[in-house]
């Protein structure tokens, strides 16, 4: 075995990669908060104006990446998966998981906050425009993978049919986005460009960027979070789990 | 103990499943019973005019098929599962991805193609246009099939839960939201007098990739979900 | 102050846009929280359970 496998084995080791992530965890959540709130005060308060749509506009400071994380999660999520189901690596399988409600969670966002922004400029709260009606696909792929990770009893089970589950849905994502195109162009009248390919102004795009940045880290995060406690319920039975198990135990009464 | 050739587990397979389907042939009307009562809503929630419903006609029948056959996935492994022979499916030294296109196919035959045989009916019901008679079927003809291959899939991924109807509902409907646009696109374009034969080649090539790696992915969310 | 708040008039839109991303995104950080002392007082009753059952067959 050479090196570079052995640190991956060590690495992947139930223990081995809770500590570890249970060290980058706070990082990530305090980077993540340090960018975002930066990025909201370059959004907020010193973008310019937008001389069509007003101060409507700063809503895209949070939709769009948002609407960046719910398909950058699922990218993530879908290559966990593949890798678990090939390799059968544990922490992959956990990874998986862990970022299938944060996804879930950021395609709400995405389109409670595009809704928001439809209602001033289109005039009303919904419209089957081809980018909504694919995030809501999207939403469906989320809840149907979290959906089945809860329904099986068995973690690793679990884990790998809700993995297999995401593959699936990565390749019916460009089919859905491609099919709902298409139908938007047979159903003209509903397509109202928000944004065309205009120009946008360098103080609008470095909130903009900075925010998807902010929402990356922080997403990475919450993964280690969730992952940490997928460990835990995965190796159950353990002594070193059974420790921190105890320790957490005192800790509450202390 | 020796096998016999995979052409003869092919063939008795796909003859167990159709006697079973006989055996119990009163259950077998069901989805038609299911897709009509669906469709005997919508004018009686829109009202009678011919018009209206002429305009929706496609589409509704359309989607009362598409949830008739979700109604029907269920029993697609349900009692093999429950009697066993699933499971000596999965350990026969045939190829399972095969065995399984087998009964995917025989499934396909006793419940998708009754509801295409009754599908200009339930046009009738709606006053539907007169040139998309023969589209409407035809459109049926290739989107059905692939809306069981993929179902099966996902069957495959819940069959040993108690209550997984919902669930599968969930996990099946963004699958079939592409064909489900396509299949009843063409119908509204030929409606339109728009031309319609380029969303039909798209459910034809859907239709002949997914025959070819629906019954993969099926075998190998079986082999996860019996494990 | 009032300027910034009222958003040009949009300030309801926005803020409300903003609200349901920082409150999605609290909860999402707090879930784990919760799970994790689920997940850790379910594993002390089944060891519990288990020590139990040990010192009832010694």
């Amino acid at each position: 075995m050479n090196a570079l496998t052995l640190w991956f084995h060590k690495t992947g080791s139930p223990p081995t990669a809770y500590r570890l992530a249970g060290r980058i965890m706070p990082w990530c959540y305090g980077l993540g908060l340090v960018l975002g709130l930066v990025a909201l005060y370059g959004g907020l308060v010193l973008a310019p104006r937008d001389y069509q749509q007003g101060d409507a506009y700063r809503i895209i400071f949070i939709h769009v990446p948002c609407a960046w994380m719910s398909l950058f999660a699922y990218f993530f999520m879908a290559a966990n998966a593949f890798i678990a189901l090939v390799w059968r690596i544990k922490l992959s399988e956990v990874l998986a998981m862990a970022a299938a409600p944060i996804g879930a969670a950021f395609t709400f966002i995405t389109l409670v906050t595009g809704s928001i922004w439809g209602k001033p400029m289109w005039g009303t709260w919904w419209t089957w425009d081809a980018r909504l009606t694919s995030e809501l696909v999207l939403l469906f792929l989320y809840l149907g993978v979290i959906g089945l990770h809860a329904a099986i009893e068995d973690r690793r089970q679990a884990a790998r049919a809700a993995g297999f589950l995401a593959l699936i849905g990565i390749v019916n994502i460009p089919i859905v986005h491609f099919s709902v195109n298409w139908w938007n162009t047979l159903h003209q009248g509903s397509t109202v460009r928000l944004m065309g390919p205009s120009k946008i102004d360098a103080s609008m795009i470095w909130p903009l960027l900075l925010m998807a940045l902010a929402t990356h880290v922080w997403f990475f995060g919450s993964v280690l979070a969730r992952t940490r406690i997928g460990l835990l319920e995965l190796d159950g039975g353990k002594d070193w789990v059974r420790a921190i198990a105890l320790d957490d135990d005192k800790e509450a009464h202390a | 103990m020796r096998s016999g050739s995979t052409a003869a587990a092919c063939a008795a397979l796909v003859r167990r499943d159709l006697t079973l389907v006989w055996r119990r042939r009163g259950d077998a009307a069901n989805p038609i019973l299911f897709a009509l009562i669906v469709v005997a809503l919508f004018p009686l929630a829109l009202g009678p005019e011919p018009e209206q419903l002429r305009r929706i006609a496609a589409g509704v029948v359309f989607v009362a098929i598409l949830l008739a056959g979700l109604l029907a996935l269920d029993t697609l492994f349900r009692s093999d599962y429950e009697d066993g022979s699933l499971e000596q499916l999965v350990l026969s030294p045939h190829p399972l991805s095969l065995l399984l296109a087998c009964k995917i196919a025989v499934h396909w035959f006793t419940t998708a193609l009754p509801l295409i045989i009754v599908s200009p009916l339930l046009g009738e019901l709606l006053h539907l246009a007169e040139p998309l008679r023969g589209l409407l079927p035809l459109a049926l003809l290739l989107a059905t099939p692939l809306l069981s291959l993929l179902g099966a899939v996902c069957v495959a991924l819940t069959v040993g839960m108690y209550r997984s109807g919902m669930l599968l509902a969930l996990l099946v409907l963004p699958l079939y939201v592409p064909v489900l646009i396509f299949g009843a696109g063409a119908c509204n374009a030929a409606q339109a007098g728009l031309p319609f034969a380029a969303p039909l080649l798209w459910l034809g090539a859907a239709l002949v990739l997914a025959l070819v790696l629906a019954p993969l992915a099926c075998a190998a969310a079986l082999r996860i979900s019996l494990s | 102050m009032n300027d910034f708040l009222a958003m040009g008039g949009y300030g309801a839109y926005v803020w409300s846009a903003y609200a349901v991303f920082f409150v999605v995104l609290a909860l999402e950080a707090l879930a784990p929280r919760a799970t994790r002392r689920r997940v850790l007082a379910d594993l002390r009753g089944r060891l519990k359970r288990r020590d139990a059952r040990n010192e009832a067959s010694a």
